[in-house]
């Protein structure tokens, strides 16, 4: 029943916190508690600095980062490159101006450098690079993407954005489980607004870091009262889920509901094996009971009472080992997969309705064959006749 | 008290039918204490469990205080047999995980006896089968004897209106199926009515009546 009930409770959580961690590492990561982006019909945050005095001057904010976002080119091979003809080895990606104290006060990225440093606020010509546009990092390749070759830390490559063209040096390469680190290019905002022409210090992203306990929607809600609506969007961290990955926490949710049920299944089977193995073998006895008249109901009640204290044995050691060592130690350590660090999602009340549902499986399974044998007549079941 | 009237009961085989009782008449009084006895094969056991309604016979009717209780559905039955009828089974049939007193004690339980006054009455019956000393006793920690005594407290502490027993000396040394039928004979002095089934002609004499089975008639009677 223990492992009955880990079936239930663990094989879902993981499923789901597959996909949790993903969605925990993007908030933490990158949109924060509350994100404001550009509208989809302008390029960038109208009145940015205005809105950025009301996002500071909000109680429930602890810190916020602006950036600024445009695509562009990075070229690595600008400088050894004989003849035209040789192929420009080049990567598309996304470029963020950032104030590296802000940023990182807020999504904490500094701890993703995998190789030279973070950046400085006086570190003008020099750019963080995600990992995936490095081809040492990129283990997979598919038509349309390049990665870099031969880069690292103090190599000089050519960045163009919105037509400018700039050489800078590589200040270190970034590697997180969240797309837009490791494919961005980072570097510091006063640069890339005069490289993009964006004098008017309207940013394209807003991410705002509540304090603990800050419900995000409430903050959302003081924007949107304060008209931050009209020129950007204003979004929870959920809100800004894309919804590919709502999608995949339903269908992991229900793929984890599914392998849940045929555990219930198991469960059935093994209580119903069970009971019935433990009932004929004592089918003398129970027609011992029931010739000095003891009633059915009663029988059949005792072998009902004796499957609920399996399942409710299994499910009190199971929440124990739950919540006071498998949820934490997952969250304190979670399982490594490529694209998120997996956590193990099992949220109280989920858990006591698969109990629910493990107890009346139980004992169903227990009434069964508890009520075969002692339907069987009375007599032939003392007499051990068939 | 008790009276049977045309009872038959026939067994099923495939497609061979046994007719073991082939139309039994009989009565006993409150107070009787009769002796069924027969060859093997005689029906002698099958009568006594359509009796006790342990069984369901396939003709005829019981009644027992002028009540049909052939009439009866399967849930009155079972608690007539609770309230009403006690039980000595040839194999003592005592649940081994418990202790004599407990065996005994569960009937009573099971009639909305309270804790106290259940195992107070069941100390008291186990202690009128002489059994004072081995309340706490597994039956694996009793002889045969002593368990077939546990068997005769547990059938009688509800004070049935009738005793049932099946061969209750059957596995028993000559000591013990002579302690237990003492205790018969002194249950039967104090007016309980007892109709036991035995092939020992020895222990039938302690009934007043003997009653004679053949091939699933009653063939003779005898009174003291």
């Amino acid at each position: 029943m223990f492992f009955t009930f880990l079936n239930l409770v663990v094989v879902s959580g993981i499923l789901i916190g597959l996909l949790q961690g993903a969605v925990n590492a993007v908030r933490t990561h990158y949109t924060s508690d509350v994100i404001i982006s550009s509208l989809n019909n302008k390029t960038y945050i109208e009145n940015s600095p205005e809105i950025i005095s009301i996002v500071k001057s909000l109680p429930q904010v602890e810190n916020m980062t602006a950036r600024y976002m445009e695509g562009g080119i990075v070229e690595a091979n600008y400088k050894t490159r004989t003849n035209d003809k040789e192929k420009a080895n080049i990567a598309t990606a996304s470029f963020y101006g950032i104030n590296p104290v802000a940023e990182n006060n807020v999504t904490d990225i500094s701890k993703f450098m995998v190789e030279g440093e973070y950046l400085t606020p006086e570190d003008y010509d020099q750019v963080l690079l995600g990992a995936y546009l490095d081809k040492k990092y990129m283990d997979f390749d598919y038509p349309g993407f390049t990665a870099l070759e031969n880069i690292k830390p103090g190599v000089k490559v050519r960045i163009t954005v919105n037509g400018v063209e700039r050489e800078v040096t590589i200040k270190g390469i970034i590697k997180a489980k969240v797309d837009q680190i490791s494919m961005g290019v980072f570097m510091i905002d006063s640069q890339f607004r005069s490289i993009i022409g964006r004098n008017d210090y309207n940013v394209d992203e807003i991410s705002i870091k509540l304090k603990s306990g800050t419900d995000p929607s409430v903050v959302r809600d003081i924007l949107k009262r304060n008209g931050v609506d009209k020129v950007a969007k204003v979004q929870t961290y959920e809100d800004a889920q894309p919804k590919f990955i709502k999608d995949m926490i339903a269908t992991f949710s229900l793929l984890g509901n599914m392998l849940s049920s045929i555990g219930l299944v198991v469960a059935s089977i093994t209580i119903f094996i069970v009971i019935f193995i433990n009932a004929i073998t004592r089918r003398k006895f129970i027609g011992i009971l029931k010739g000095i008249g003891i009633n059915e109901a009663a029988i059949e009640i005792s072998y009902i009472l004796q499957s609920f204290f399996y399942a409710f044995c299994g499910s009190v050691i199971g929440l124990i080992v739950l919540y006071g060592f498998l949820e934490p130690w997952m969250t304190a350590h979670p399982i490594d997969f490529s694209f998120s660090d997996g956590i193990l999602v099992a949220p109280i009340g989920g858990t006591m309705l698969r109990i629910g549902l493990l107890m009346v499986t139980t004992i169903i399974a227990g009434f069964i064959p508890a009520r075969l044998v002692v339907r069987k007549n009375t007599l032939d079941s003392i007499l051990g006749r068939n | 008290m008790i009276e049977v009237k045309n009872l038959k009961k026939s067994f099923q085989d495939g497609e061979k039918t046994t007719e073991v009782l082939k139309g039994i008449d009989f009565m006993a009084e409150s107070g009787d204490f009769v002796a069924i006895m027969g060859r093997s094969g005689a029906g002698k056991s099958t009568l006594l469990y359509q009796m006790s309604l342990l069984d369901e016979p396939t003709a005829g009717e019981i009644f027992i205080d002028n009540k049909n209780v052939l009439s009866l559905n399967t849930a009155e039955r079972t608690s007539f047999r609770l309230s009403q009828l006690g039980y000595v089974f040839q194999d003592y049939a005592l649940l081994p995980e418990m202790t004599a007193l407990e065996n005994v004690a569960l009937p009573l339980l099971m009639q909305n006896f309270s804790e106290k006054k259940a195992y107070v009455k069941a100390a008291e019956h186990l202690t009128l089968v002489g059994l004072g000393q081995r309340l706490h006793n597994l039956p694996s920690q009793l002889s045969g004897g002593e368990q077939q005594r546990v068997s005769i407290a547990r059938a009688i502490a509800h004070e049935p209106k009738i005793l049932f027993a099946d061969e209750p000396t059957a596995n028993l040394d000559n000591e013990s199926s002579r302690i237990v039928m003492d205790i018969f004979k002194k249950l039967h002095s104090e007016g309980q009515t007892i109709i036991m089934v035995t092939h020992e002609v020895e222990y039938s004499k302690y009934a007043e009546r003997i009653i004679h089975l053949d091939n699933g008639l009653i063939v003779s009677e005898e009174k003291k």
